[in-house]
This record gives C-alpha cells, structure tokens and sequence, in this order.
C-alpha cells in the first residue's frame, strides 16, 4: 500500500478556501451554498420591494423610501410602518427561524423527517397556545407565550421519551409523530369545548397565519432570533461530524451530549418563537433546508442558506396568498401546507424508489 | 511510564455492566492488540480509552491526568480513534471525509491551513486512496472505505492510535494490507497503536503487546504474544481446544483448533451426526 512520489495534487477537499485578515482567519465555504444563499437573499429583496409597494394602496418606492426615514405622510406611515413592514419582517423571520430549526433537527435526528412539525413539536406549540386562548381566555401576548411554553414542554417530553441506549434517529422521528398525533387530538377537543368566538379565534390562529400580527411579535421573535442564532452558527462544524455517528465525533474531540442537547434547544426554541409569532406554518421547517441542502450538493448542514431559503419561500408564499387572493387573502399556513405537502410527497416517493432500487 | 492507561474501571452501559474494576496499561510506543471472545468487553474498554464511554467507576488516565479532565478537542489531538461503526454523510467525497480528521486541530475562523493540507494528502497516501479523493464516499467498496476511515484517523495525526476492529468487513488480502499499514506506521512513525483484533493468529503476527479479555472484561494474560498466546489461555477464554504452532512465516504463536473428539468416525461421520445434533434440538 504504498504510492510513487508525485507532483503536489490541489487542495484534496472541495470548497473554496477564503483567507481573510492577513491569513488569520481561513474559512471553507461551499461556492454552490453560497450561490444558494445568494439566490434566496436577492429573492427576499425582491420580494420585499413587491410586499412594500403593492397591495391595496400602490406606493412608489421613493414613498416607501422616504417612510421608512420618516418622512412620509400619515396615510403611507400606516400602510408601510403598521400593516407592510412588520408583516414582512415577521415573514423573513419566521421563515428563518423555521428553516435553521428543521436543519438542525434534520440533522441531529440524521432523517429528513425529523423536522419541527412532523416531530410534534410545532403541534405542540399550537396545543400550549389553545389551552392560553381556550382555557385561560389569553389575549395576543398570552397566546405567544403558551405558544412557546407548549412548544417546549413537548420537545421535552418527545426527546426525553427518545432518548436511552442508542442514537436517537427514527426513534425520535416516530415518537414524535406518535407525540404530535395524540396532540392533534387534544388541540380538536380543545377547540369543541371553547364558545363559539373563541373557537373561531382559535381556528384561525391554528391555520398559520402573518396578518393582524404587530411590532410585538417582531420584536419577540428578532430577540429569539438574535440570541439563538449564533449559537447554532456556532455549533455548525460539531453538528456536522455528529452525522458521523456518535463515537466517531467524540473520536475527533466533539462533547457530543453537550453538542447534541444545546443544538436541541436552540432548534426547539427557534420553532417554538416562530410558531408563537406566526401561528403554525406548516412543512417550511421540513422544505427548506433539504431544498437548500441539496442545491448546494453539500454534505454538511447548510445553516446560512437554509435560514435564508426559508426566508424566501415565506416572503414569496405570503405574497402570493395576499396578492392573488386579494381581497380575502388565505392564511399563508394554507399555502405552505399545500406547497409542502407535495414536496413532502414528491421525497417520500423518491426516497422509497431509492430504497428498492 | 505509560501514556494511557485503565485504572479500576468499571464499563457498561444503562442497566448493563460489561467489565468491573478492569485495568489495564498500554505501553508506550507498542502496537498493543486486545482480543478475547466476542462480548467480553474489547470494544467498550477501547471506547473508555478513547473518553467516548465515560466510565462509571474508576479513570481512564491519559499523560498523568484523568482523561475526563481535558478539553475534548485536546483528548482529540492526543488520540485518535477507528470506531467500528461509522456513517458517511451522503454525497461526501472521500478528501472531505479525510479531511475531517483535522476538526481537533483547527478553530471556527481557522479551519483549514498547510499543515491540515499536509496531514490530509500524506494520510491519503498512505493508505493509498490519494486516486479517490473526489469520489463519493457511497461509491466505494467496502475495503476502500475502510481506507477511508483509517486515512480520516490518521490525518488526526495523534500519536496514540485506537483501532476497534479495523479488520472487519475486509476480505483477507485486504486484512493483511491494513495490518502491514499499521506495522509500518507503528515502526516507522513511532505511533502507539492500540487495536481490537478477532484473529488471534493475525494478533499474535502484528502486536508487540497482547491483552487478552475473559467474558465479564477480566484480563486473562498480557505481555508479548509468544508468552501470551498459549494452549491453556485459549482452552481458558475461548473454551476451544487448540494446538499452538510457530507460524511458519513469521514463528509466532499460530493457533489450530483442534477437532472436536470424537470416536474413530470418518470426517463424513463426524459431519453427520453434527447435523442429527442439530436436527434433534430443532425438533
């Protein structure tokens, strides 16, 4: 087993070096993750211009322009800065949240299906907000607030149920279906108890949705954001040699139960935030990152492009559940839902042909 | 002195203990073999030594310290390990797969540099799959992998080395290529090499160093293998009656089996009534 001497080969890896700061720093990026992110981000651009200056009161992007450094009229201050901006923002955010939060737990869970709302957690989230509108009668904040509680508690329950001898895997997947079904039940119950307005209420804060939502939710969501973020970001290198298996990581100097429980927490809060902001948006969480991993051919979890992807899926699918069904728009949950589920078909489907060819 | 050591260590896993106050001591610069029947143990007390199984009593000691006390990336520069089971990520190409034996020396804005370029070619062609290195990892055969693996451990570039069952999987032109590699980083590179082998006559040819585990993870025998492997040992720990032989090729100790006894029955005799045996007790 022993090779000639030969000229010097380039760089065995793939990716582009990039060396910054005199040689200091030296990162190794992906160039098609980076053409991913870059796509998604002009997307998001475009997008928001659209989202800012179309819809019931066309504006011009200088009148955007000049309220948004407050020099606009009443009128344009109340389109833009209270129905347009927030919603957008909400839009980018929850999609981001979203879409980190199924690559993390994709990859933790090393299955496609181990994302936020197939595993239960977003039904979850959705449980603890109708308990806080049905049972104790609580207004926006409330219902955010039992959102993420909700959220939580059954990340908890379901990882803890997983957990033992072992990794994880389909067994978190399966449990977490089996978690998010009973859930399911519970939610219906909940909202046959609840009055007749209440129920209505409730509904329509199960379908997902980003309208009669304010700077508040912003707000919340963007510190969940701020604070989880860059953890995760972090951790990007560990979680990738984590997919080598548990001993092999720990082989190569990953903590792999710290790695593994503060990857899981920040995923679990992402998703419970965004679903507090938004309601449940159904299967972004699912799409996103496997859509970006897989343009970017990339065996690592792409985090920058997912968050960026799920962005552009949200602005765009918002746009279009407003835009075309103007003057009632649907719930953007209803346009995520329909869009994912075929994805989710078209996966399932590929996957299975994979596993008998 | 020696670098790593088992000191009293008790090894299981929830519910389930493997091996009770179980030490051992791995010699400086030898290629230590561990070996005994299977579920005895070798592979959790490689996993102990490596710190990805915490013990639950006792220390793994590593360089005068409780291996539990380091940094995990510091652990890592140390020590290398070929676990048994690993998965690639699909699609990644082998170079990338290598590549990542460098995490432990490089930080989230340093993460590649010449060194890790140097150790990554160097690791690939010593165990010859430099031709590879933009192939997917998927595509490859299972004696490739395996090369796969070991390059990703040795661009690690540790000075001890713990290889659990490197052999597995691997028919035997390709056994003996991995166990002629590691002979010769062994010489050559002065790396102290600590492996699980189930071959005890492939043991007895490569180790300088044999440790030998009864069922329960007791230490039956250690030392070099021609004072180790023995006729009572493996009547011992294995509970098979077997001749010890010099190795033709290298005068080691080889081990034969000896047939089970039997009256003056032909070898078709013999064949037969193992299978009415079996026949009844499936009956």
């Amino acid at each position: 087993m022993s090779a000639p001497p030969r000229p010097r080969p380039a760089p065995p890896v793939t990716g582009r070096l990039v060396r910054l700061a005199g040689g200091r720093v030296t990162l190794r990026v992906g160039p098609r993750s980076v053409a991913v992110g870059v796509v998604s981000l002009l997307v998001v651009v475009v997008g928001a211009v659209v989202s800012l200056t179309t819809g019931e009161a066309p504006l011009s992007l200088v009148e955007v322009g000049e309220t948004l450094v407050g020099q606009g009229s009443r009128s344009t201050e109340f389109v833009v800065l209270t129905l347009r901006l927030p919603r957008l923002l909400l839009a980018i955010g929850v999609g981001a949240a979203l879409a980190v939060s199924g690559a993390v737990l994709q990859s933790l869970s090393r299955n496609v299906l181990g994302s936020p709302d197939v595993i239960g957690f977003t039904t979850g989230a959705a449980t603890g907000a109708l308990v806080a509108i049905v049972v104790l009668g609580a207004t926006t904040l409330g219902t955010s607030v039992g959102a993420l509680i909700g959220g939580v508690v059954t990340a908890l329950v379901v990882v803890g149920l997983a957990a033992g001898r072992g990794t994880q895997g389909l067994r978190l997947v399966l449990i977490g279906i089996g978690v998010g079904a009973m859930l399911l039940a519970v939610n219906s119950w909940l909202i046959t108890r609840a009055a007749l307005q209440t129920a209505v209420d409730a509904q329509a804060w199960l379908l997902g949705d980003l309208s009669n939502r304010g700077w508040t939710q912003v707000v919340a969501l963007a510190v969940a954001l701020v604070l989880l973020l860059p953890i995760v970001l972090a951790g990007a290198r560990r979680l990738a040699l984590l997919e080598l298996g548990d001993r092999p990581a720990g082989g190569l100097g990953v903590d792999v139960t710290r790695t593994r429980n503060v990857a899981l927490l920040a995923a679990v809060g992402l998703a419970a935030a965004a679903t507090a902001a938004a309601g449940p948006i159904p299967f972004l969480a699912l799409a996103a990152p496997q859509i970006a991993r897989r343009l970017s051919r990339s065996a690592t979890p792409v985090l920058v492009p997912s968050a960026l992807l799920g962005a552009a899926m949200l602005v765009v699918s918002d746009l279009a559940v407003t835009r075309l069904f103007a003057p009632v728009p649907l719930p953007v949950g209803v346009a995520t839902g329909l869009l994912g589920g075929l994805y989710l078909i078209a996966l399932l489907v590929r996957m299975w042909r994979g596993s008998t060819t | 002195m020696t670098r790593l050591l088992a000191q009293d260590v008790t090894l299981g896993y929830e519910g389930r203990t493997v091996a009770t106050d179980l030490s051992v001591a791995i010699p400086d610069d030898s290629f230590t073999v561990i070996v005994g029947p299977n579920a005895c143990g070798k592979s959790t007390l490689l996993a102990a030594l490596a710190r990805v199984l915490a013990p639950q009593e006792g220390a793994v000691v590593l360089d005068g310290h409780a291996i539990s006390s380091y940094r995990s990336k510091e652990v890592a520069r140390r020590l290398g390990l070929l676990p048994q089971t690993a998965s690639a990520p699909g699609g990644i190409t082998v170079g990338d797969l290598v590549a990542r034996g460098r995490y432990p020396h490089q930080q989230l804005l340093k993460q590649w540099s010449d060194d890790d370029e140097k150790a990554v070619v160097e690791a690939m062609t010593l165990t010859n799959v430099a031709d590879l290195a933009d192939r997917a990892v998927d595509e490859l055969s299972g004696g490739q992998r395996q090369r796969v693996w070991l390059a990703m451990a040795l661009a690690q570039e540790t000075p001890i080395l713990l290889l659990d069952e490197p052999t597995t999987y691997l028919d035997i032109s390709h056994q003996v290529d991995v166990l002629e590699l590691l002979a010769r980083l062994h010489d050559e590179s002065g790396r102290t090499l600590v492996a699980v082998l189930h071959d005890l006559n492939q043991a007895a040819r490569y180790a300088t160093h044999l440790i030998a585990l009864r069922p329960g993870g007791v230490v039956a025998a250690s030392g070099p293998p021609a004072e180790v492997l023995t006729e009572e040992l493996v009547t011992d720990v294995y509970g098979l009656a077997c001749r010890v032989v010099p190795d033709p090729e290298t005068g080691t100790p080889m081990v034969v089996p000896r047939r089970p006894l039997r009256g003056p029955a032909s070898e078709k005799g013999a064949r037969t009534g193992a299978a009415d045996g079996a026949l009844r007790a499936d009956g």
